[in-house]
């Protein structure tokens, strides 16, 4: 059998994998190793599949992914730090027929913005919601989050999260899916491959919802932060798996339907 | 029955030296280089080009999108 | 002919939102504005127009939302009082800082805090002089009746897209709970998606089409050789709108040896007071601006050679005053009178406070 040479392989027909065309030019400024990456390219994937970049706008909240319109080549606009799911509400309101979504880390849609994002889903805004948590902030250098899980060391609990002195980690997943507003919640992870092929499933059917007007979806995914976290990527993913996995457990809490 | 080759290209330049590629490699294809791009991460390349199946594992992992995919059926 | 009516000042505001080509309001109820969102809510625009209307949870969601609808080039607008204003901030100061068009009401209330439901005029500094952080100037104008409320609508749309900036109609308790004679202007046709995409394709999110690269709005750059070249192009922005945009108006001044200064309802007080004095012998005037960013500096500059002295009326424990006495570079005696807490100035009391106070008899 004749020697095969990588040259034959490395054709462009024989392409399978390649970076979709609406991530601009500009290096993706997340540590290395950081889930953001990842995200970012599953809701540029859906977008393109779905052929709508021509009328997506998205929203990028204050946080890692503040930048997040630089890597997207697609219209944005950047909310004060817990306002996104307020701007996407406006613009989707004044243009019902534009795919209209957010992107927020878990300062910036649990914290701050609480009172947006349950509201937001209430209202059965027909939009969708991309919500990264690592527990953490990471922009700011890593302080503690409404998501950092019990006993979680970070610059602002130390000596780990005291649920008695601060306060429970917020599941706010679980809180949407409760109201009448979202028609698609979800959690997610992208730390292996599998995973993040469910999960870019996810992102793409959340979109759909959107598209059926159906109300508000809503996708976690839940991510690691290698600076914040003060672990390689391959700790930090393996930590992920043995304690935030068990608190945040992945899977579809609500589906609607799609008729 | 077919077999199937890969290869995958990466962007050397842009790779950060995460290693989630590494790990995520049915094939331990991949490894980190022991030299470094123009940012000083050490990136990845293919220490086994020949196991590589085109899986595309590590190119799902990827948080930079450095690395690009290719397969072909080998009749046996 | 324009539809006359006998209107309170929210509703006739809130009409004048449908007239104008409006494409969106999002407000939340606060005394003494809610018949604004309360008289949308009732008119149902968007069987008029198409208009949109929108209740928020918070101040804070509301200009949010105001935020993300007018960054798509839409007509957009919310009003609020002052405590709902202050919520409303930092919002605007990323409006203004993104270069965002968009229209905002204060139906001022007497503060600090909760304060009180009555009128007042005590938000002067924070509409003026910056009320969110950052180097920024909302385009205010103060209208003093029912009439102005509604024809300062299109005025303020016009500006704020002709400057790609936050204008605020600067109103107060008395003009937006009183009832007023009220010329409606025409209905005006909003914009089609067409025309905007058309218009304002090289900035608004509309979506990235063939043929123009994908528009962002944002106020922030971490490059600070970059952020400081965007700090003085606003800075450039408002030298032209303190050059081209300042208004006034000016009432019996030719002859007056003093003037007051006062805007708003202040200013309709003032009209009565000048009677009096007129009639006591006093030659007075009655310069008000209507614009208070731009505010006119020069115009009441040059009044000083002919003037003794001036008295500022403003519902707050003085404000403007400050700007009258830059205006006048001290030159002449200028200072202030007012009620506080929500307390209306009567025409006498503005009139022997001139007398103690400037004249000094």
């Amino acid at each position: 059998m004749a020697e095969i040479k990588l040259e034959d392989i490395i054709k462009e027909e024989n392409k399978v994998f390649s970076k979709t065309s609406l991530f601009t030019e500009k290096p993706l400024s997340y540590c290395p190793g950081c889930g953001h990456g990842v995200a970012h390219r599953l809701v540029l994937e859906a977008i393109e599949e779905m052929g709508i970049v021509e009328n997506v706008i998205g929203v990028a909240p204050v946080g890692c992914s503040v930048l997040a319109y630089e890597f997207m080549n697609i219209d944005m606009a950047e909310a004060p730090h817990g306002r996104a799911t307020a701007l996407a509400t406006g613009i989707k309101r004044v243009y019902p027929e534009k795919f209209v979504f957010t992107y927020q880390g878990d300062g910036d849609l649990a914290a701050i913005g609480t009172g947006e994002t349950i509201h937001t889903c209430n209202r059965g805004e027909n939009i969708t919601i991309v919500f990264i948590n690592n527990g953490i902030y990471g922009m700011t250098g890593g302080q503690m989050a409404p998501t950092t899980i019990p006993k979680m060391k970070t610059s602002t609990s130390p000596y780990g999260r005291q649920v008695d002195m601060m306060g429970h980690p917020l599941k706010m997943t679980e809180i949407v899916a409760q109201l009448p507003g979202t028609c698609f919640v979800a959690r997610h992870a992208v730390h292996t491959p599998a995973l993040v092929r469910k999960a870019k499933k996810a992102i793409r059917t959340a979109f759909e919802y959107q598209k059926a007007k159906k109300g508000t979806s809503f996708v976690e995914i839940v991510s690691n932060c290698n600076s914040g976290w003060k672990m390689t990527p391959i700790q930090a993913i393996k930590w992920l798996e043995e304690n935030m996995l068990p608190f945040y457990e992945l899977g579809t809490l609500k589906e609607i339907g799609l008729d | 029955m077919a077999k199937l080759r890969g290869a995958v290209v990466i962007d050397i330049e842009r790779c950060k030296g995460c290693e989630l590629c590494t790990i995520v490699c049915p094939s331990n294809v991949l490894a980190m280089h022991e030299n470094v791009n123009n940012k000083g991460y050490h990136y990845s390349y293919m220490a086994n080009p020949e196991a590589c199946t085109g899986c595309t594992n590590c190119a799902e992992v990827c948080p930079d999108t450095v690395i690009t995919v290719y397969r072909i059926k080998v009749p046996s | 002919m324009r539809e006359i009516k006998l209107m309170k000042g929210n509703e006739a505001i809130a009409e004048a939102f449908i007239r104008a080509g409006v494409d969106a309001y999002f407000g939340y109820p606060i005394t003494p504005q809610s018949e604004v969102i309360e008289y949308l809510m009732y008119e149902e625009p968007h069987k008029r127009t198409g208009m949109v209307v929108l209740q928020a949870e918070s101040e804070i969601a509301a200009i949010n939302m105001v935020y993300g609808a007018a960054c798509t080039g839409k007509k957009v607008v919310t009003s609020s009082s002052s405590p709902g204003i202050s919520l409303m901030q930092e919002g605007i100061s990323y409006i203004a800082g993104s270069e965002v068009p968009c229209v905002l009401v204060n139906v001022v209330r007497g503060g600090p805090g909760l304060g009180t439901i009555q009128p007042s005029q005590a938000d002067y500094f924070q509409s003026t002089k910056g009320g969110g952080h950052g180097d920024y100037h909302l385009i205010v104008i103060a209208p003093s009746s029912v009439q102005e409320m509604v024809d300062f609508v299109p005025l303020a749309f016009d500006l704020a897209f002709k400057y790609r900036n936050p204008v605020i109609i600067q109103s107060d308790g008395v003009i937006g709970q009183m009832m007023e004679k009220v010329e409606l202007f025409e209905q005006m046709p909003r914009m089609t998606n067409e025309e905007i995409k058309q218009k304002y394709d090289d900035w608004a999110l509309t979506g990235r089409t063939k043929g123009r690269e994908h528009n962002i709005i944002t106020s922030l750059d971490l490059v600070s050789e970059r952020q400081e070249k965007f700090n003085l192009k606003l800075k450039e922005k408002y030298d032209r709108v303190e050059a081209e945009e300042v208004r006034y108006e000016k009432i019996m001044c030719d002859d007056a040896d003093y003037i007051f200064v006062a805007y708003g309802s202040s200013s309709r007080i003032c009209q009565k007071s000048v009677k009096l004095a007129r009639e006591a012998g006093i030659k007075v005037g009655l310069f008000r601006p209507i614009t208070l960013y731009p505010f006119p500096f020069n115009e009441i500059k040059q009044m000083v050679p002919h003037l003794k002295g001036i008295l500022t009326v403003e519902m707050s424990l003085g404000q403007m005053v400050y700007d009258v006495k830059a205006a006048v570079e001290y030159r002449i005696l200028v200072e202030h009178y007012g009620r506080v807490g929500g307390m209306i100035p009567t025409p006498e009391a503005i009139v022997d406070a001139l007398k103690t106070k400037i004249i000094g008899d």
